[in-house]
């Protein structure tokens, strides 16, 4: 026998409630790593960008479309590489699956972003077939598109001017990314601007979204920024520049703040486990003062006895934290992969790094206040019942 | 048996029960020559477990001086005393309190945990410490599997596994039919007898007291006699 081996003889005491227990504390982790992976896939949508583009939109909402015609002045600008252009197209894959389709220029949207990798041929196609479509790899392989294949979308927000929603693309290219970030910002598709400028019922000639602005080495972001807002500033399409980050940011931000309604929840989920664990710690340790005054009285000391209640805690924390957090990196693996990397949860390095400090906290916070009563017992009191 | 194992001079034990104060101890003074086995009698509330705690080590006195096999103790901290214990006393409870989750070798191998010794020197103390006790056959039984005879020779093998000269029992046979306490008790003799180990057992029972070399005797806190 160890000590180690003690503790865990004792964790198992009463072996429903401390099954009971660690599956409370399992539940917890599945949810902290899950909601987690959530948090962190919402931020990647700005972590992944470098500093090297701006965007820039109307300034009252990027809903409301602003004319191509701005590229040439825009581009005009000291510092700007290059200007890319992009409108939301949406579009529905069969029955109700959603798709991010956009509308864009191809060979700017290439020399915007170096990034997608695809070869040249591709882009050429997709630059000279005005019904081309060019699909991100996620997306491609999750429904098997093939190059050559006629993709049916249909769009609940662009009928086309004989008022079918049904479209109809040809794929010409699929695209990847030059890395792993980027590879999983491949569940896009990508439109002909021309054609839908024609195709759809709106009338939407010649405008778009947003503009992406490919900074040339060294330029500065932030005068160009203002530079390009005072251009347009007093006229019918005041625009608003940014980063691509604070962009990003913005848009998730339009489904809210999703950073602090997971921190809540979490906050919820463990304030509720701390009294769960902390409860069978504490009655745990009061049905065996007896037992604790013995050990005191084989010879380990005050120190030793704290110890032994504390390493129980941890080792209830420790297997449940990490059952849970295996579980969560499981489950969100089977969800990224349902879903074609269009939900990307799995757990990295960062979510089971804040799960490891979470257990050592939960540790402390449910077994620190029974182990010092563990500690502070006299022998003689408790071995008289008193 | 010329030199001391336990010396105890002019002690007082005050308890604080609430606001009052009840002094369980006074003034008693007392010595136990090493290799003795001496039986602590006296009515309820007379202090023969306070003296048997303060012997151990378990408690402090109020005032005066508690020597036990050189050490005083009563000049310890909490720490050194847990230490002392660990190396100087076994201790032999009435409801043996041996922990219920552990295999009778479990138990008997726990205060070996405070030692230095490896894992396959545990065990072959503790192989030894049941076969003294005659309980080898029983080393994988927990507790509740076991007879209370055989849970206080648990209890015995556990006070006795890391070779302590001194033995301290309170009540060993209050839980006890006559058989088994006879049997326990002629355990105890043999200990003392052919192991030299000094023995200090609190009892009611003038029976068990028999087996003892001497008995004492307190009452209201005062030792009344020392009879052989």
């Amino acid at each position: 026998m160890t000590k180690s081996g003690f503790v865990i003889a004792n964790l198992f005491r009463k072996r429903t409630r401390t099954i009971l227990t660690l599956l409370s504390v399992i539940m917890a982790f599945v949810l902290f790593g899950l909601l987690q992976s959530v948090n962190s896939m919402f931020n990647a949508g700005a972590d992944f960008v470098g500093a090297t583009r701006l965007m820039t939109q109307a300034r009252v909402s990027f809903t409301q479309a602003l004319p191509v015609s701005m590229v040439p002045k825009i581009e005009s600008v000291p510092g700007v590489a290059r200007v890319a252009y992009s409108m939301w197209f949406g579009g529905i894959w069969q029955e109700n699956t959603p798709l991010f389709v956009f509308a864009i220029n191809p060979l700017r949207h290439r020399d915007a972003y170096p990034e997608y990798v695809m070869p040249e041929a591709q882009w050429q196609a997709f630059a000279n077939t005005r019904t081309a479509m060019v699909a991100g790899k996620l997306l491609a392989d999750q429904y098997h598109w093939k190059i050559g294949q006629k993709i049916p979308i249909s769009s609940n927000i662009y009928p086309q001017k004989d008022g079918s929603k049904a479209w109809a693309f040809d794929l010409v290219g699929i695209l990847d990314g030059k890395d792993d970030a980027w590879r999983r910002q491949t569940n896009v598709a990508f439109i002909n601007a021309d054609y839908f400028d024609e195709a759809n019922q709106f009338n939407l000639k010649g405008r778009t979204n947003f503009f992406i602005i490919k900074l040339a080495d060294g330029a500065n972001a932030q005068a160009i920024s203002k530079t390009i807002d005072a251009m347009f500033e007093n006229s019918p399409d005041e625009t608003k520049t940014q980063t691509e980050k604070d962009f990003n940011l913005g848009f998730v931000k339009q489904i809210g703040d999703i950073g602090l309604i997971v921190h809540w929840i979490l906050f919820a989920v463990f304030f509720t486990l701390l009294l769960v664990v902390g409860n069978t710690m504490a009655q745990s340790v009061r049905e065996r003062i007896p037992e604790l005054a013995v050990l005191k009285t084989l010879g380990f000391s005050d120190a030793s006895v704290l110890g032994f209640v504390l390493a129980e805690a941890f080792a209830l924390c420790l297997f449940g934290g990490l059952v849970g957090l295996s579980l969560a990196t499981a489950l969100g693996a089977m969800v990224e992969k349902g879903s074609g990397g269009q939900f990307q949860v799995t757990l990295d390095g960062g979510v089971w790094f804040i799960g490891i400090v979470a257990i050592v906290v939960m540790s402390i916070a449910v077994g620190l206040l029974p182990a010092l009563r563990a500690r502070r017992l006299r022998i003689v009191d408790a071995l008289a019942g008193r | 048996m010329s030199e001391s194992m336990v010396q105890i001079h002019n002690v007082t034990k005050v308890y604080e029960r609430g606001k009052q104060k009840v002094e369980v101890l006074h003034g008693l003074t007392l010595e136990i020559p090493r290799g003795d086995f001496v039986a602590l009698m006296g009515p309820s509330g007379s202090g023969k477990t306070t003296l048997l705690n303060l012997i151990g080590g378990l408690d402090q006195p109020t005032a005066g001086e508690v020597t036990v096999a050189g050490s005083r103790l009563d000049q310890l901290g909490s720490s050194q005393l847990a230490h002392w214990r660990a190396h100087n006393v076994g201790f032999v409870f009435q409801f043996y309190n041996l922990m219920p989750v552990l295999s009778a070798e479990g138990n008997v191998e726990l205060p070996l945990l405070l030692t230095k010794l490896s894992g396959a020197q545990r065990k072959k103390n503790v192989a030894v410490a049941l076969e003294v006790v005659g309980l080898t056959d029983r080393a994988k039984h927990k507790p509740k599997e076991l007879s209370g005879g055989q849970e206080q020779r648990v209890a015995i093998a556990r006070a006795l596994v890391s070779d302590p000269q001194l033995l301290v029992c309170d009540e060993p046979t209050g839980d006890l039919d006559r058989t088994t306490a006879d049997e326990i008790l002629g355990l105890l003799q043999v200990l003392n007898r052919e192991h030299g180990k000094t023995i200090v057992m609190v009892t009611h029972d003038p029976k068990a007291a028999g087996f003892a070399r001497h008995t004492l005797h307190l009452e209201k806190g005062q030792l009344l006699e020392q009879a052989a």
